[in-house]
């Protein structure tokens, strides 16, 4: 009888098996269709910007198609994606990419959001040889794996706040000191891109000799970093750099506000997801925030057009202002395009070896991959809230308006 | 046939069915690898919270503590640890032969277990002396504030967590691993088969029936607890360690000391029936397969379908599989003069809840 | 330990970090009176506490977008929360109520897990927040800032507890309540409906998680999977001060959150977390090996 309830969970186990293997869609050649697959979050701490990150699959997809799709080899292919949730888990990450290509039988992956979770599938996509074009994992630790299926079209961590150090240094004397006495205070979240972030500030603090004075690691579950905001008011930095997805983003501009917090700069990654200016309005301003891309670039290509364009029919298609996340995720599917093009075949090796040689322009900027896989060709930007808008203020070349350094005090504000 | 046969064939179905497994459906090998590491954490959090009756919260405890202790055990035959997480997983020049990576497994998965079942034995010091919700709600705290020291320690990787080592192309990880799943389960399963087979069982049911009854009999029950809870503990390290390079990245909060995983362990436990040997393992094989399911096919809402089960579980089949099968068919585990404990365990059983009900 | 000389030279910081340790502190009490009620009534340990407060939350974001008043969202939170509570007593509670405390653990778990993922689904997992619209006040010039929304929810939560606490005294019903704490069977044979009783009081936990979820979205932010911390502090706070005694939670709560505070300042906000469960389970040891000495243990 023990026998029959072994069956019986042998049968459901064999029941489940067939069940998965239905769902499978591989590229099938007769149709031609290509599906790439991407586990994306949906759920848990990521899945804001993990919807941001299919929403930019899911557009350029469209248009994409919209134009008559991908010609490979005289074919006509329709694009298609096979989402997973990975429910912002890198364990779950690692055995969705494995189901994706091993039952699902796809070809080529696009990335999840947020470095961590691309640690944990690259190997599995390196192990199977599956090119995956990755958007939203930007920790520089990816690349230094010597990966050679692994794509970023997007800037590495340690320059994201690169800018900002560096205005800081240019503007010292507005602060009335030298470059190598400023003080900066971080408070910023204990995962591995965040921390990577923090790495490349350190850095570049390093460089110019500039002192840390606080140097916080935020808790995942923390709504509150007044403990955090009340060392900044007791050290009074010159520099206080923020990062903690959208979620430090949003706490920070608040609780800095709210607790009349005076320092002559504040920098962070993540406001136009968290959507400070709208959120906060006037208690955002000032605010120095690294950006990927800004929708006032001038970079522009065939599919969306302008950077404009594509956050103006984003906007139309979602309801809302594209993040940056959005708009390299899109420019992810655009590179797989155009290296299937190149390609003439399905062939990964053969597709693998076109994203290599990508050189290309985009409505997000040039990409252009080195031997690692990073995007070399795109620079990051800094944006300050002014007047309720973000604007561009460095790297120069595509600085809209000065800087406005130091901030005002509260006080002085209206 | 007789129980004892009974138990011998399904074991060898069981084993033989994992023997051939891969074989017959590759493509879920991975999966079929973490099912196996599932059943040894249901065991062992059973020896604790079904014979003992000591309700653990915190066997993540062990899990984190046996991962991470074998990966450093496995980058530290090879290179200085501390460099190796300062280099956030390492760069190119962080590379491992074949003959490096089979020993640090030799040696990390045999550390993790051993190291996890130190802790236990601190921390039973410390803990054990509770009992009911307390023992369970200091083990929680307990498991929480590891996970934040974890996630602050550089050393380890600190919030930037940690690789396992990459394989060379050599190796076959996911088949590789599933063996080592495979191999620590059946240890497992034959493990606990005896040990339950054994008085030891006896005295810890005895805990958990009256502990001061116990105590009063002349059972070292202090010892006995400790016992248990080490062994818990060892199963659940070594678990951790495989789990680990199953993952590849190690990440304090979301794999080592995932909370979540600490649930279900218990829950895969209770599904099938606590205090049983073969509740835990069906419990484990049914959850796992309908978590699989559910986040196949209700994306988005696999949560929610998981809840819902937890609670029909839980409210509807309170004894769990094996104890829903026991009461519709008794006949199939009458024979108490063979080995009378699980009769005894479900009068047991059936006395704690008419002893709820009256409290 | 820097840090540590920091607050001596400048003693105003701490008082920036007591006030907000006890804003914070209040409201823990707050969903921790409820746990207590639930905990010594029925004899649950409701997990899906920090899902109450989280919903709270979210039904406030709902008023204000339906153009009202966000300070009405605390009633309001407070009533739809009563009557979900009453629901989810009907629907599951009650199944569970005699049943061994691990069952109504793992049940409460799962009922939480639930309400995280259908709130994900209906709301997005964004961090929200909501303008309370009251000021800010400046102590020691600027150096300490008091939002009045966080003193706001200090004093509710002391009203509430008089409140419940008076309620519990005089009320019939707050009568009932204790008499089933006291003794179920007997409260039932002296014609107490404690079916109802029990309806009630998980409803009342409901409630006074919602009014405080309201505070919280207010006063910090929300996010549909933010419950966890909430309902373990609730948990410590009521171990600390024992079930049955609500001037003892409220003063348990406040302690808790000072606590948080002065451990994110001198440790670092990586260790703030870390610091307050090896307190939780220092506080069990403690009471543990003085129980021991008597040949006594914690149960």
């Amino acid at each position: 009888m023990i026998s029959r309830r072994t069956m019986l969970s042998a049968s459901m186990l064999a029941v489940a098996l067939a069940l998965g293997g239905m769902s499978t869609t591989g590229a099938k050649a007769e149709d031609c269709s290509i599906t790439l697959g991407a586990a994306v979050s949906l759920t848990g701490k990521y899945s804001t910007n993990g919807k941001h990150t299919k929403n930019g699959y899911d557009l350029a997809l469209k248009v994409i198609n919209g134009k008559g799709g991908v010609k490979v080899g005289g074919k006509t292919c329709k694009l298609a994606i096979k989402y997973y949730d990975d429910e912002s888990t890198p364990a779950r990450a690692a055995a969705l990419a494995e189901r994706l290509i091993k039952q699902d039988g796809v070809k080529f992956m696009l990335g999840p959001y947020s470095s961590g979770l691309t640690k944990a599938i690259a190997p599995v996509t390196e192990k199977h040889k599956v090119p995956m074009v990755e958007a939203n994992g930007a920790s520089r630790s990816l690349f230094t794996k010597g990966y050679k299926y692994l794509f970023a079209v997007l800037s590495t961590s340690e320059q994201y706040l690169k800018s900002a150090i560096e205005l800081a240094a240019e503007n010292a004397d507005k602060m009335g000191k030298k470059p190598n006495e400023l003080t900066i205070a971080m408070a910023i979240e204990n995962d591995p891109f965040s921390q990577d972030i923090r790495a490349g500030v350190m850095e570049d603090a390093k460089r110019f000799g500039m002192k840390i004075v606080i140097d916080d690691k935020l808790p995942k579950e923390l709504n509150d970093m007044s403990a955090t905001l009340t060392k900044v008011k007791a050290l009074k930095p010159d520099i206080l750099v923020v990062s903690g997805h959208a979620k430090g983003a949003a706490t920070a501009v608040r609780q800095v506000a709210e607790m009349r917090v005076d320092v002559p700069m504040m920098a962070m990654t993540h406001c136009d997801s968290a959507q400070i200016i709208k959120k906060f309005g006037k208690d955002a301003e000032y605010t120095l925030c690294a950006s990927q891309w800004a929708p006032t670039l001038k970079y522009s290509d065939s599919y969306f057009g302008s950077a404009m364009d594509f956050a103006k029919l984003f906007e139309k298609t979602y309801g809302y202002a594209p993040p940056y996340q959005a708009a390299e995720s899109a420019a992810a599917v655009l590179v797989f395009k155009d290296a299937f093009e190149r390609a003439g075949t399905l062939d990964p090796q053969k597709v693998r070896d076109a994203l290599a040689a990508t050189d290309m322009m985009t409505f997000y900027g040039r990409i252009k991959f080195d031997e690692t896989g990073k995007n070399i060709a795109k620079p990051m930007v800094l944006y300050q809230v002014l007047q309720g808008k973000y604007v561009v203020v460095a790297p120069s070349k595509w600085a809209e308006a000065k800087a406005v350094i130091p901030r005002p005090k509260w006080s002085e504000r209206k | 046939m007789n129980r004892r046969l009974r138990h011998i064939s399904a074991l060898t179905a069981l084993f033989a069915i994992g023997l051939v497994g891969p074989w017959l459906m590759p493509a879920y090998i991975s999966q079929f690898a973490q099912l196996w590491l599932f059943i040894v954490l249901a065991l062992s959090w059973d020896i604790m919270g079904g014979q003992t009756g000591y309700n653990s919260f915190g066997n993540i405890i062990y899990f984190g503590i046996g991962m991470y202790a074998s990966a450093v055990a496995q980058v530290g035959v090879v290179w200085p640890v501390a460099d190796y997480t300062a280099a956030k997983g390492g760069g190119t020049e962080f590379v491992f032969t074949a003959e490096q990576i089979y020993t640090g497994l030799a040696l990390g998965i045999p550390l993790g277990g051993l190291l996890a079942m130190a802790a236990a034995i601190v921390f039973g010091a410390l803990l054990l002396g509770m009992r009911g919700h307390y023992f369970a709600i200091a083990t929680l705290g307990l498991a929480v504030a590891i996970a934040e020291l974890a996630a602050g320690w550089d050393y380890i990787g600190a919030g930037s967590g940690m690789v396992t080592p990459t394989l060379p192309q050599e190796i076959e990880g996911p088949v590789l691993f599933y063996y080592l799943s495979l191999a620590l389960a059946v240890l497992a399963i034959l493990f606990y088969a005896w040990l339950y087979s054994t008085r030891f069982r006896l005295a810890i049911n005895a805990i958990r029936d009256d502990e001061d009854k116990a105590e009063a009999l002349g059972h070292h029950t202090t010892r006995n607890k400790m016992t248990a809870w080490a062994i818990s503990a060892l199963f659940t390290g070594m678990a951790g360690a495989i789990y680990g390079n199953l993952s590849g990245f190690i990440d304090p909060h979301d794999i080592a000391f995932n909370a979540e995983i600490g649930v279900w362990m218990i829950l895969m436990a209770i599904l099938g029936g606590k205090g049983t040997l073969w509740g835990p393992i069906i419990g484990a094989i049914v959850f796992f397969v309908s978590k699989e399911l559910f986040w196949t096919y209700l994306l988005g809402w696999q949560r929610v379908a998981l809840g819902l089960l937890i609670v029909i579980i839980v409210v509807f089949f309170p004894e769990g599989i094996m104890g829903w099968v026991r009461s519709r068919w008794p006949h199939l585990f009458a024979a108490p003069h063979l080995d009378g404990d699980e009769g005894n365990a479900a009068a047991a059983a059936t006395d704690e809840r008419k002893e709820a009900a009256n409290a | 330990m820097q840090n540590l000389q920091l607050l001596l030279q400048a003693p105003v910081f701490n008082i920036q970090l007591l006030l907000d340790g006890m804003f914070i502190g209040a409201v823990f009490a707050l969903a921790a009176f409820g746990m207590a009620l639930v905990w010594g009534v029925m004899n649950i340990i409701n997990v899906s506490q920090g899902e109450f407060v989280m919903l709270g939350g979210f039904i406030t974001l709902m008023v204000v977008q339906a153009g009202l008043s966000p300070l009405l969202g605390i009633p309001v939170a407070a009533v739809v929360l009563f009557v979900l509570g009453w629901a989810l007593y009907r629907g599951i509670i009650w199944r569970i109520v005699e049943a061994d405390m691990f069952t109504s653990l793992l049940a409460t778990f799962g009922v939480s897990i639930m309400l995280q993922q259908l709130m994900n689904e209906i709301f997005g997992a964004d961090v929200r927040t909501v303008e309370s619209g009251l000021g800010i006040w400046f102590l020691f010039d600027g150096m300490v800032t008091v939002t009045q929304i966080k003193v706001l929810a200090f004093v509710l939560s002391f009203v509430i507890g008089l409140a419940l606490w008076l309620f519990l005294k005089t009320a019939r019903l707050g009568q009932a309540i204790r008499a089933t704490a006291q003794n179920a069977r007997a409260a039932r044979i002296l014609g107490i409906d404690t079916d109802r009783v029990y309806a009630a009081t998980y409803a009342i936990n409901a409630a006074l998680c919602g009014a405080a979820g309201a505070l919280v979205v207010m006063a910090w932010s929300i996010h549909p999977y933010m419950g966890l911390p909430y309902t373990l502090r609730s948990f410590m706070i009521v171990i600390v001060a024992g079930l049955g005694n609500l001037a003892a939670v409220i003063s348990a709560g406040l302690g808790l959150g000072v606590a948080e505070q002065f451990a994110g300042f001198i440790l670092g906000a990586e260790f703030q977390l870390a610091f307050v469960f090896l307190l939780l389970v220092a506080v069990l040891v403690a009471r543990q090996v003085m129980l021991a000495r008597k040949r006594q243990y914690l149960k």
